[in-house]
């Protein structure tokens, strides 16, 4: 199952639900506001890392420039992708959950 | 567009559904039949009680499967089939026996 | 424009749907339209798993009244999803499984009991929760 996130971690709670009810193994996507979990130094980066042991952890790269956030503010461990990597996770993964 | 019973209006929408569902009473709804074409009998007025009931608790209309269901759990299981509904309703008994209730137009198609 | 007969073929198409609720109801259309969702699957006999997370344990609290807020008040709507389920325990006819679930972390932490709510449901901790929610088919969430 593919997970996707499109709220601020600073605004909602859908990154700490989905983790909390994500098993181990299960991709995360990174999309729309939910891009802002992926950069550098912010307080949840530490919870990113966390959670990046037990999860492939992906973010929207458009979303990312939409917002400006540059390539290298991603944190490390974080895969950038494109509409067409979208695409690739959820046919390789079936059912999507979004954390609205 | 309205109802006229007794010298007092009731006002539907466009296809016949009363606006305000507490303005309903038995009169009505034999008006609200007739113009549908349908003699209220007996048979008729236990599907629009039991609508009624149901949309009470519940606060939507059942779909027609549920509607079928639960009649026949209620009032047997001859009454509870399509056919049952569809030859005392012929235009669709979530339709019809909705709008005679005065219960608003069943949102699902199913 | 007479209708005929309808009768619904589905036979041999059951999927394991999840609704996953997670926002309190009225203050947006999320909670009332996966409702809707449900019922309509409840028509077509697939297995459903619906489940209260975060705000949406909210959706099922009892004691609601919108009688001032002019909204409907949905959260009797719920006993259509309860009866369903019952329905679908009591027929051994029907393949058909219902579950209605609330997460304990949420339910705990806006200080909530089994009893608070309106219908009957299993209260699941997070960790058995997530490993029902990966063995879905389709997941529908709001």
């Amino acid at each position: 199952m593919l997970h996707t996130i499109n709220k601020s971690p600073f605004e909602r709670n859908s990154l700490d639900s989905c983790l909390r009810l994500s098993v181990k193994g299960s991709p995360i996507l990174l999309i729309e506001d939910g891009v802002l979990a992926a950069t550098r130094g912010t307080s949840v980066s530490d919870k990113m890392a966390t959670a990046m042991n037990d999860h492939p952890m992906f973010v929207m790269g458009p979303d990312l420039q939409a917002r400006g956030i540059a390539g290298d503010s991603v944190a490390d461990g974080i895969t950038v992708i494109d509409y067409g990597g979208f695409v690739d996770l959820v046919v390789e993964h079936g059912t999507v959950q979004s954390w609205l | 567009m309205a109802y006229e019973v007794n010298g007092k209006s009731f006002e539907s929408d466009e296809e016949g559904y009363l606006i305000d569902i507490g303005s309903w009473n038995e009169e009505l709804a034999d008006l609200i039949a007739k113009d549908e074409e349908i003699d209220m009998t007996d048979e008729h007025w236990e599907v629009v009680n039991f609508l009624r009931e149901y949309y009470n608790e519940y606060q939507i209309a059942p779909a027609v499967r549920v509607l079928v269901k639960a009649v026949k759990k209620k009032l047997g299981a001859d009454k509870g089939s399509n056919k049952y509904l569809y030859e005392l309703f012929p235009y669709g008994p979530a339709k019809q026996a909705c709008k005679i209730a005065g219960l608003p137009k069943p949102t699902g198609c199913v | 424009m007479a209708e005929t007969e309808i009768e619904f073929d589905t036979a041999g198409i059951t999927k394991k749907f999840m609704y996953v609720n997670r926002k309190a109801p009225y203050g947006t259309i999320y909670a009332l339209e996966v409702l809707e969702a449900v019922l309509i699957s409840a028509a077509f006999e697939q297995h459903a798993c619906i489940v209260f997370i975060d705000d949406g344990v909210y959706q099922i609290k009892k004691g609601q009244n919108t009688d001032a807020v002019n909204m409907k008040n949905f959260s009797k709507t719920y006993g259509i999803i309860a009866m369903e389920k019952e329905d679908a325990d009591e027929d051994e006819d029907m393949d058909m499984v219902w579950r209605i679930i609330v997460e304990k972390e949420s339910m705990e932490a806006r200080g909530l009991t089994a009893d608070d709510f309106v219908i009957d449901v299993e209260v699941i901790a997070s960790t058995e929760l997530a490993a029902i929610m990966a063995e879905q088919e389709i997941v529908i969430s709001g």
